[in-house]
């Protein structure tokens, strides 16, 4: 066993400045941040932020960047817990010029850059949408033409996190492609899937493994856990699956 | 399945305290089922307590780390040994 | 990082402290999970419970034979190491006492040891004179099994991680072997009213 000097560095904690902050669903909302000597993320990574009452008390909590690399100030997407300590005051309490302490970028393992290729899958549980939409975006900044299809699970449209610029991103881009499903409520005249994903889904929406497409999964542990047990089972590489659980909720 | 379990790079912050460098691109290899993986690919326990990351194959600790005011607690005897890819 | 940088308008959550607690815990409403590993699914159908270590025979029960065995409702108030507290919890489980009864040993020390591979140590004394319990039984319902269940160890006088969830025996020892936390920076004994939470302490 060994005790470990603390380090300082580009991995150390540095504060951020919230320069806009935007309704994402009912209930999330994003914040964008710009941090001062930012080195830049690959997408997929996330940042811990770590909140300090005045009586010296800290809670800490890792969120996702939604934004692409090429893009200078970063996005994160944070959805209100109700019996959550860090995610009411971001979402209700937290202001633009508010600072906030941060650490990144993290986690080189669920990240993608666009000279990878494809084709991409991408499978997104609420809120896990966040990392997936930085490669979304980067995907799209970087000029790639690689295949890359998402499956999207949210409680209804109104919760469909980035709904309008998935549209107007797939409109434009014959090699994007997003299906939808909405679990808990649908627009009328919905004709799209409208339960939790499963089996069947996954095995009319998710690439061939003879495409040995790289999979991304990122939500809450049960949705992740569930899609990359079945996708195995549908003949994919699990090599070539990486997950993010978000644990019991979205993170 | 656990529903509060997470992937090891959860844990990705936490390591650069103890490792100074990106640690969840790291190569472990398990020292009870000899199984080699990824640490953000195993599987991570992180409470107010302590944090393991166990064996994604066979559930066997390979790091454990708890933090208190004394400093940082780590365990590395559950693998045989950690490959890094280079400075970040 | 910066010293005096804190999160204007952050309070964290407001936490209800009481005369009747330990230094430095608060209330808490639910009953947090925290877990160092997966939540084992033993079958009760081979699930046993052992003393073994420093006795002349070891011995065992079945689950049949744990539930046959006389138990006791117990109403404690339970200390978690994180801060979190809980009063007047309830509980049903068998004595340890009851188990140790007719075993001889020189043993001072015991290890709990779990499935998943968790161990807590403690002093022989500090799980006998009715200090201690195999609880199955919480709020009136089955053990759960994030909490615990079928069944756990129970002493309450010490910090809550000495109550080893999922425990499947005490191996009794003449030296005390420290065991999961406190081999990672966590006091030996754990007494929440002198505070001991880490070494040192």
């Amino acid at each position: 066993m060994a005790e470990i000097r603390r380090l300082t560095g580009r991995l150390a904690w540095r504060i951020g400045e919230v320069v806009e902050t935007r309704p994402a669903a009912p209930r999330t909302r994003s914040l964008y941040l710009e941090v001062p000597g930012w080195e830049g993320h690959k997408a997929g990574q996330h940042v811990d932020v770590r909140l300090t009452a005045e009586d010296g008390y800290q809670a800490q909590r890792s969120y996702s960047i939604a934004s692409a690399p090429e893009e200078g100030r970063i996005e994160l997407v944070v959805e209100h817990l109700d019996d959550g300590e860090v995610s009411p005051y971001l979402t209700d309490e937290l202001r633009t010029e508010d600072k906030l302490e941060l650490r990144g970028p993290i986690g080189g393992w669920f990240a993608w850059e666009a000279r990878e290729g494809g084709p991409l899958f991408l499978v997104a549980g609420g809120s896990g949408i966040a990392p997936l939409m930085a490669m979304i975006r980067h995907r799209a900044a970087a000029g790639s033409d690689a295949a890359c299809r998402l499956l999207y699970s949210s409680r209804s449209r109104e919760d469909t996190i980035f709904a309008g610029e998935l549209d107007r991103l797939t409109a434009s881009d014959g090699s994007l492609e997003v299906v939808y499903t909405l679990t808990r409520s649908q627009p009328s005249g919905w004709t799209g899937y409208a339960r939790r994903i499963d089996d069947e889904m996954l095995a009319e929406v998710a690439p061939t493994p003879e495409q040995r497409p790289l999979v991304f999964v990122c939500g809450p542990t049960p949705l992740v856990e569930s899609v990359a047990t079945s996708l195995v089972g549908l003949g994919h590489d699990a090599g070539r699956i990486k997950t993010e659980r978000f644990g019991l909720t979205g993170g | 399945m656990d529903e509060r379990r997470l992937d090891g790079n959860a844990v990705g912050g936490l390591l650069v305290e103890v490792f100074a460098f990106e640690a969840t691109t790291a190569e472990g290899a398990c020292d009870r089922c000899g199984a080699v993986a990824h640490v953000g690919e195993q599987m991570a326990y992180v409470t107010e307590i302590g944090t393991v990351v166990r064996c994604a194959s066979c559930d066997n600790a390979l790091i454990r780390i708890a933090q208190n005011p004394r400093g940082y607690f780590l365990d590395l005897r559950g693998i045989s040994y950690l490959r890094f890819e280079g400075a970040p | 990082m910066s010293a005096g940088f804190f999160s204007r308008g952050f309070r964290g959550r407001r936490r209800q402290t009481d005369d009747r607690l330990p230094p430095g815990q608060y209330l808490v409403d639910g009953f947090p999970v925290l877990s160092a590993g997966p939540t084992p699914r033993t079958p009760l159908e081979t699930w046993d419970f052992s003393i073994v270590g420093e006795v002349d025979e070891p011995k065992r029960w079945t689950w049949e034979e744990l539930r046959a065995l006389p138990s006791e409702e117990v109403t404690r108030d339970i200390h978690c190491v994180t801060k979190w507290s809980k009063l007047g919890t309830r509980w049903e489980g068998v004595s340890v006492d009851t188990l140790l009864e007719g075993v001889e040993t020189a043993a001072e020390y015991v290890t709990a040891f779990c499935d998943g591979g968790y161990t807590t140590n403690l002093p022989l004394e500090d799980v006998t004179g009715g200090r201690a319990w195999i609880a199955f039984s919480f709020d009136g319902a089955p053990l759960e099994p994030e909490h615990g269940g079928p069944a756990r160890l129970l002493v309450p006088h010490l910090y809550f991680w000495k109550s080893a969830k999922w425990v499947r025996g005490l191996r009794l020892l003449t030296r005390d072997e420290p065991g999961f936390w406190e081999s990672l920076g966590y006091h030996n004994y754990g007494d929440p009213w002198r505070e001991q939470r880490y070494w040192g302490d």
